[in-house]
């Protein structure tokens, strides 16, 4: 009964257990380093480029501005840390590591650079490269809900709660879509294996990419990770404004420092799937050098830099729009997610599929020009009809969009009742 | 009665939310790139108008002695009450102002004492950094208030009224 778990736990056998162990410890440490370090230099990046945005400087006193996130930690771990009466310490304690576990280990699968053919054997360059990777990463991702629920719920603060409660009807609504926008890719990828991903997408150059075969797709992943990752416009369960910081109202010192890391580490995890899914990956694109044997240290290195430049491309982009959009009322929220991106992906998945199965039936092979060229015209035609059809204030309705009319009706049907003998009469 | 409900009937090309949100995003980049409009506080600083009304000084004669003659005039003018004056005259009866003390904390800076003085002795100054570390400290005493050394305030001329 082994035999299978083990073959489904890892693709390849490796040459030797003791390269593997050390590799494995090795990469381990390697990334949770730079994760560690580059979450810490994001919140500066974050405050830097929202004061760019907003034509100001941004901290810029500590060490220039570059020490700043030192100086936070360090007064972080200083604080006192508060623990509310009637909170229940247990899971009080617990929430914070709840949030910040499944964001760092989400990345035990993510391919992020070509496999390096050490001297002591080929090394591949994710920890685990767990042939059902995609799952894993659909199952991780939806536990990192329950440090923001169980942070809600053990402060036992009203705010904390409602903070608590928006974020788990959030994240189990767009964990629909994030997973359904991902079915177009893994039908043209034919596997849930991220490598295979990735190496479905070389070839044509940006041409092959998902995006350009699957752009709608793209899209709704891009608004379901933003809700995924409590980011702006969809930040419900912390909205300042109505629940003051919402599930993080009672933590202090470090605990609330982790909810920090948390959403930063979440938001890397993100990036890097999309650039993953999305955006090639490592590969480089217009050559074939970096797919071939000798796989050298220096393609492992090339193609590693690309990969941490996609992603970070992609968190700037998170934080661009954080620093673009106002946040949602909570139910245009919920109309988004249930209304529109559900039903348009199942729309979106019918005629991928159909049209995949089509183009392989026409005898055009995958990743080739012609079924790429027909695919990323398919898409413009959608996204064209997405953008100048169906975006008339109907896809989110904002504030000043046009009421339906249906819903104008019964506004102007609605009787205020203000005393207790007209509600008396009402009632009856 | 039903409820009033207002339509704003806006043409159908205005609404729109992935079209307003691309342009709102190709705004913030824009300002990106755009110089910071912030002013680095105390390492840079605005100048101040000639008529900005602040700290006070009280000048004095060639010999270093207060101008103020202890007329009185401005504990009178003062709105708020805030300068404190006890005259004294010398052997040859030359007034002089024993005590004079201006509480900055009370002060509103209107510059009416500067004005109605007739030897153009009191003056509110171009100067605003003056934060202490205890209330006492900011009754300015006669010591003190000639021991100023910042600008004056120039008043408003009718003949300039420009000031050019």
């Amino acid at each position: 009964m082994t035999l299978p778990i083990v073959a489904l736990l890892q693709a390849s056998p490796p040459q030797s257990i003791v390269v593997f162990l050390v590799a494995t410890v090795a990469k381990m440490l390697i990334i949770f380093t730079i994760y560690m370090v580059g979450v810490a230099l994001l919140t500066l990046a974050e405050r830097k480029i929202s004061a760019w945005m907003q034509d100001r400087h941004g901290p810029n006193r500590v060490g220039k501005g570059w020490l700043q996130p030192a100086a936070d930690g360090v007064k972080n771990i200083m604080k006192e840390e508060t623990y509310p009466d009637d909170a229940y310490t247990p899971l009080f304690v617990l929430a914070p590591a709840m949030a910040f576990i499944p964001a760092m280990i989400t990345w035990a699968v993510i391919p992020w650079g070509a496999p390096w053919d050490s001297p002591w054997g080929r090394i591949e360059m994710s920890i685990a490269s767990l042939p059902i990777g995609f799952l894993y990463i659909l199952a991780i991702g939806s536990i990192g809900v329950y440090g923001i629920v169980l942070a809600g719920w053990s402060s036992n603060n009203k705010y904390s709660l409602l903070g608590g409660l928006r974020s788990s009807a959030q994240m189990v609504s767009y964990e629909i879509a994030l997973g359904m926008a991902t079915i177009p890719v893994l039908l043209l990828a034919g596997n849930v294996s991220l490598n295979q991903v990735v190496e479905g997408q070389a070839g044509l150059g940006p041409l092959s990419w998902n995006v350009a075969t699957c752009t709608l797709a793209w899209l709704v992943f891009l608004i379901a990770a933003f809700a995924e990752t409590n980011r702006l416009p969809f930040d419900l369960p912390e909205a300042e404004s109505e629940l003051i910081a919402g599930y993080h109202s009672e933590y202090s010192a470090m605990k609330f420092s982790l909810f920090f890391i948390a959403e930063y580490a979440n938001m890397v995890t993100a990036s890097a799937l999309m650039s993953t899914l999305f955006f090639g990956g490592w590969d480089i694109p217009f050559t074939s050098w970096d797919n071939v044997a000798p796989h050298s240290a220096l393609k492992t290195l090339a193609t590693t830099a690309l990969f941490f430049g996609k992603t970070l491309f992609w968190v700037f982009f998170y934080m661009w729009i954080r620093w673009t959009v106002p946040r949602f009322r909570y139910d245009q929220l919920m109309a988004l997610g249930w209304k529109l991106l559900l039903p348009a992906m199942l729309g979106y998945i019918v005629v991928m599929a159909t049209a995949i199965l089509l183009l392989q039936r026409a005898g055009f092979a995958p990743s080739s020009l012609p079924f790429s060229g027909a695919l990323l015209g398919l898409n413009v035609v959608i996204v064209l009809a997405l953008l100048f059809v169906l975006d008339r204030g109907r896809i989110v309705s904002p504030a000043y969009s046009r009421l339906d009319r249906r819903n104008l009706d019964k506004l102007r049907a609605v009787t205020p009742i203000r005393r207790g003998t007209e509600a008396a009469e009402a009632g009856r | 009665m039903a409820i009033g409900v207002k339509v704003l009937e806006r043409p159908i090309a205005e609404t729109s939310y992935l079209r307003a949100t691309l342009k709102g995003m190709s705004l913030t980049l824009k300002h990106m790139f755009q110089e910071p409009v912030t002013v680095q506080y105390p390492e840079e600083k605005w100048s101040l108008s000639p008529r900005w009304r602040g700290t006070h000084r009280m000048l004095t004669t060639e010999d270093g002695k207060a101008k103020c003659v202890a007329c009185g005039l401005c504990p009178t003018v003062c709105p708020a009450n805030c300068i404190k004056l006890v005259p004294g005259e010398d052997e040859k009866g030359n007034r002089y102002p024993l005590v004079f003390e201006i509480d900055e904390f009370r002060c509103i800076f209107c510059g009416y004492c500067q004005e109605v003085c007739p030897e153009e002795a009191i003056h509110v100054g171009r100067h605003y950094e003056n934060s202490e570390y205890s209330r006492e400290g900011f009754v300015y005493d006669l010591e003190r208030l000639t021991a100023q050394t910042h600008p004056v305030c120039e008043m408003w001329d009718p003949a300039d009224p420009k000031g050019e």
